[in-house]
């Protein structure tokens, strides 16, 4: 149960789908997507509350990753309108989208496996120099902030336990190791908001309790937090607010001791409604 | 001639595709057709009366207008399009300089001579044979060595510099993973299109020293297997190995030359019965050994001469 500021901050929020909330930060309403006839993503209307955990689950193939594509532009929508912080996101480039400060990691880690663990973090951070053609071969316009880059990447891989690994190439580092080097590369960029898609998907326990930490400290930081996941201890244990989808939809959302018992969730994860569907259909 | 202007020629070749292949990950296969984009270029521009400089930029910048050709419409999309486009495009290019006929601004099927003059009235060493032992070359043939193993230097060291920088990480970023680079705020389409250009840019340079080392521009020089030769350098070298290119080509020419040399040697000393290995067979033999010397590096030193062995293995997880 969450029993902090952030917690509080859900008071008196209603427990339904769609609900608005106090000082939300990602807004999402209308948000349409389909593959041919399958429709992967119908959301009418979706909050996320500012400096909180949210949670998104739902069964496999709920919509849940597309949601998270459309909402950072690495898909198209087919219609819909979405905004960040009060910014409209709609027609951004992919790239364009972490400049505005919500930076999102993959379910599948994308570490930069040929490139050492320090490169990975410094690659991310914003507004480089060096990165632009003109000034890249002047070292001295950019030597400065490459070392102020570097000073802060270590300091971030020291607090992500990963500062021993820094020479080594990212594609020798553990599944778990990859996921806290995805994360601390996303706050390289200093974002305000984070979309982590399954941040303990295959990672051992020891390292689950460790990312959880990290998550639970960047809120305390102020940081915004939403996040797929399907360990429901994990939701349980770490989330403010509870959000639900099925079938592109969302079908439920709460704080996470409403959530375990709604009907619609229990029904959406156990298939149930369809048996009753029959049962209720059948004799008529 | 391992260190000949044609080994310099296919090492600064390779310095180009090196940065697009070995260092962004983009699949040009029609590298060739920078070549051919800066020997016409510069041909063309000499031969209607400009002069050698206004030759070697017209050059360059048809290198970069071919460069944005190619990037603009497939750099968008998966990296197997670019491939397509460019292996396509560059033969096009040749068939379309060789199309019209002798008269015309290409020379068509015959090219254009007579161009080099400029290039050549630059030439800082007397006339006379430079060279130790059984290995010399003409006062020309050691100019044009000269620039093209400073072209080389050069650009090596320009490739160093911007594969170091916070440019090239983005660059290396791109290769690794483009989605990546993406969620991190990188604009994954400029940086590819510089790449492509820049290598391009250098693969013109390239075929401006075949050119002025043979003192023609033929659309015979700009077949397709020049491209796969100078992947055959790149690889051999060790991708994304600042050495590697120049590495590379030395290895694949000195190759091609010792096993020409060889067995051409061993038939006349009938070591090989001509019922199995003729005269004729040599040039085609040459090219089946560097395969085989290819295939060979590939199982017991994937990563070529000077690559990271690291960087393989990790690729084959």
């Amino acid at each position: 149960m969450p029993s902090n500021a952030a917690g509080a901050a859900f008071a008196g929020v209603a427990p339904e789908p769609g609900v608005p909330k106090p000082d939300p930060v990602l807004v999402v309403d209308g948000l349409h997507k389909a593959f041919g006839g399958v429709v992967a993503v119908d959301v009418e209307h979706l909050e996320c509350q500012r400096s909180a955990i949210t949670a998104l689950i739902g069964p496999n193939g709920a919509g849940k990753t597309t949601m998270f594509n459309l909402v950072t532009d690495f898909e198209r929508a087919d219609r819909g309108r979405w905004s960040f912080d009060g910014r409209s996101l709609e027609g951004m480039l992919a790239y364009e989208v972490p400049r505005t400060g919500l930076m999102r990691t993959f379910q599948l880690t994308k570490a930069l496996a040929r490139m050492p663990v320090l490169d990975n973090m410094k690659l991310a951070a914003p507004d480089q120099r060096g990165e632009r053609l003109r000034d890249c071969l002047l070292r001295p316009r950019w030597a400065a902030q490459e070392r102020a880059v570097e000073k802060r990447a270590l300091g971030l891989l020291e607090r992500f336990n990963l500062d021993q690994m820094r020479a080594e190439y990212a594609g020798t580092l553990s599944g778990g190791q990859r996921k806290l080097l995805e994360m601390a590369r996303a706050l390289m960029a200093e974002p305000r908001m984070l979309l982590l898609d399954e941040p303990t998907a295959g990672v051992n326990p020891a390292l689950v309790h460790s990312i959880l930490d990290h998550v639970r400290e960047l809120r305390a930081d102020g940081m915004t937090i939403l996040f797929v996941e399907h360990d429901m201890d994990v939701v349980m244990g770490i989330s403010d607010w509870v959000v639900c989808m099925s079938e592109g939809a969302v079908i439920a959302e709460g704080p996470p001791a409403s959530i375990a018992e709604n009907d619609s969730v229990i029904d959406a994860y156990l298939g149930t409604s369809r048996i009753e569907a029959v049962d209720v259909e059948g004799p008529g | 001639m391992a260190i000949g202007p044609l080994a310099a020629a296919y090492a600064l070749a390779g310095v180009g595709l090196n940065l697009q292949f070995g260092y962004t990950g983009l699949l040009n296969f029609g590298h060739v057709a920078f070549m051919l984009a800066g020997a016409y270029g510069t041909a063309i521009t000499v031969n209607e009366g400009g002069p050698l400089w206004l030759g070697l930029l017209v050059g360059v910048a048809a290198a970069v207008v071919l460069g944005l050709i190619f990037g603009l419409p497939t750099l968008r999309l998966r990296a197997d399009y670019l491939a397509i486009v460019t292996i396509a495009a560059a033969e096009v290019l040749r068939i379309v300089v060789a199309g019209p006929g002798e008269d015309s601004l290409t020379g068509g099927v015959f090219g254009i001579q007579r161009f080099a003059d400029g290039f050549f009235d630059l030439n800082p060493f007397p006339t006379g044979d430079y060279g130790i032992g059984r290995v010399s070359f003409t006062a020309r043939g050691m100019w044009v060595l000269t620039a093209a193993w400073l072209l080389v230097a050069v650009f090596t060291v320009v490739v160093a510099l911007l594969t170091r920088s916070p440019w090239g990480r983005v660059v290396r970023a791109i290769r690794e993973d483009e989605d990546a680079a993406r969620s991190l705020g990188k604009n994954v389409f400029a940086v590819k299109l510089q790449s492509l250009v820049i290598g391009g840019s250098v693969g013109a340079l390239a075929g401006m020293i075949l050119a002025f080392d043979r003192q023609s521009v033929r659309p015979g020089f700009f077949l397709p297997v020049i491209t796969f030769a100078v992947y055959t350098i790149v690889i051999l070298g060790g991708p994304a190995s600042r050495m590697g290119p120049i590495v590379g080509a030395i290895v694949y020419w000195f190759v091609i030359q010792f096993t020409e040399g060889f067995t051409r040697e061993a038939i006349g000393a009938g070591w090989i019965p001509e019922s199995i290995l003729g005269p004729e067979d040599v040039g085609a033999i040459r090219f089946a050994l560097v395969g085989l010397g290819l295939m060979l590096l590939m199982i017991f030193r994937p990563q070529g001469v000077l690559g990271k062995r690291q960087e393989v293995l990790i690729d084959a997880q």
